[in-house]
């Protein structure tokens, strides 16, 4: 796991960055030179600095979030599993790498409400589709996984992203 | 609340290919979106108006950095709730006026509202689950994430 401490590291232009750019990049021939006027600096220090953040994870990747629905993902179930503590690293990498799974996370169980350790988001198009690809996660699970669900989606109550202030 | 997208959205083979090209790895260049369209075949004018639309009819609902805000010194915690159904709209109501609240989603399931939770700092989780909690009169479960294995982004449009 690449676990860093770097919030130190991010200096206040980093931050005025962020802030610049959370609702997304200009639509312009330029983009950073737009940005680079913004905040009083060089595009050579946007892209640097820019760069810097990707290679340290604070950036994951600079690009677009589609709307799953719009492109044909109709169906979003969160599969929940309750898998054995000892194995579930190695079966989460496994889970992770499947071409399907969006997320998948190791999370805390909430007993008695809530017997489940691993968490696997699998988006398709159509519940069917979604079961089918369930089933398939179930198989690299096999006897280390003691229950599970899926819990669809059915409705978007909010979606706005994580706002960051100065 | 509900967020919807245009039944008429029609995406075509250039939008698509549009999409998948702009999954990750924007150039780092001066001039970036030249350098997508020369790698798909198109003007750079074309991708920019194309994008503009894909952004406009929501079918992307962002384009840029995405930031994980726990490398910036900030938190960001997965959490849920059994909400009666009879109180259900007055509670999304409640979660969702938090700004901390990211993304709020009703699942099929006795708990049945799960949201995610983005703070500048760590503290910031633990007081916002109070806040809510006082605000509902409902316990929050917090899933923190224990750990995260590798997945790529990788729906293609």
């Amino acid at each position: 796991m690449r676990e860093m401490k770097l919030e130190q590291d991010l200096d206040a232009t980093d931050r005025r960055l962020m802030v610049a750019t959370q609702a997304g990049l200009p639509r312009v021939s330029r983009p950073y030179d737009v940005l680079a006027e913004q905040l009083g600096i060089t595009a050579d220090e946007v892209l640097r600095r820019l760069q810097r953040m990707l290679d340290c994870g604070v950036i994951r990747r600079i690009g677009a979030i589609p709307n799953h629905y719009a492109i044909g993902y109709t169906a979003n179930g969160m599969s929940v599993w309750d898998v054995d503590d000892s194995r579930i690293d190695e079966l989460g990498e496994q889970v992770g790498a499947l071409e399907f799974v969006t997320h998948c996370y190791h999370r805390p169980r909430r007993l008695p409400q809530w017997p489940y350790n691993l968490f696997a988001m699998v988006h398709g198009h159509g519940r069917p589709e979604v079961d089918a690809k369930v089933d398939q996660i179930g198989l690299i699970l096999g006897d280390a996984c003691y229950h599970r669900d899926v819990l669809f989606s059915t409705q978007i109550l909010k979606k706005t992203g994580l706002r960051i202030s100065g | 609340m509900r967020e919807t997208v245009a039944s008429d959205t029609v995406l075509d083979e250039i939008d698509r290919n549009l999409i998948n090209a702009l999954h990750g790895d924007f150039p780092l260049v001066p001039e970036p979106y030249r350098l997508v369209a020369e790698a798909l075949g198109l003007s750079e004018a074309e991708v920019l108006r194309r994008l503009d639309s894909l952004l406009e009819r929501r079918v992307l609902t962002r384009f840029g950095p995405m930031f994980q805000i726990e490398r910036a010194g900030g938190a960001f915690v997965l959490a849920a709730m059994r909400v009666p159904e009879a109180g259900f709209e007055r509670v999304a109501a409640q979660v969702n006026a938090f700004p901390e609240v990211a993304h709020n989603y009703r699942r099929e399931h006795a708990m049945n509202m799960w949201f995610v939770l983005a703070t500048a700092t760590p503290q910031g989780i633990a007081r916002t689950i109070a806040a809510i909690e006082a605000e509902t009169g409902l316990p929050v479960f917090a899933f923190p994430k224990e750990r995260e294995y590798f997945v790529e982004m990788k729906l293609r449009a």
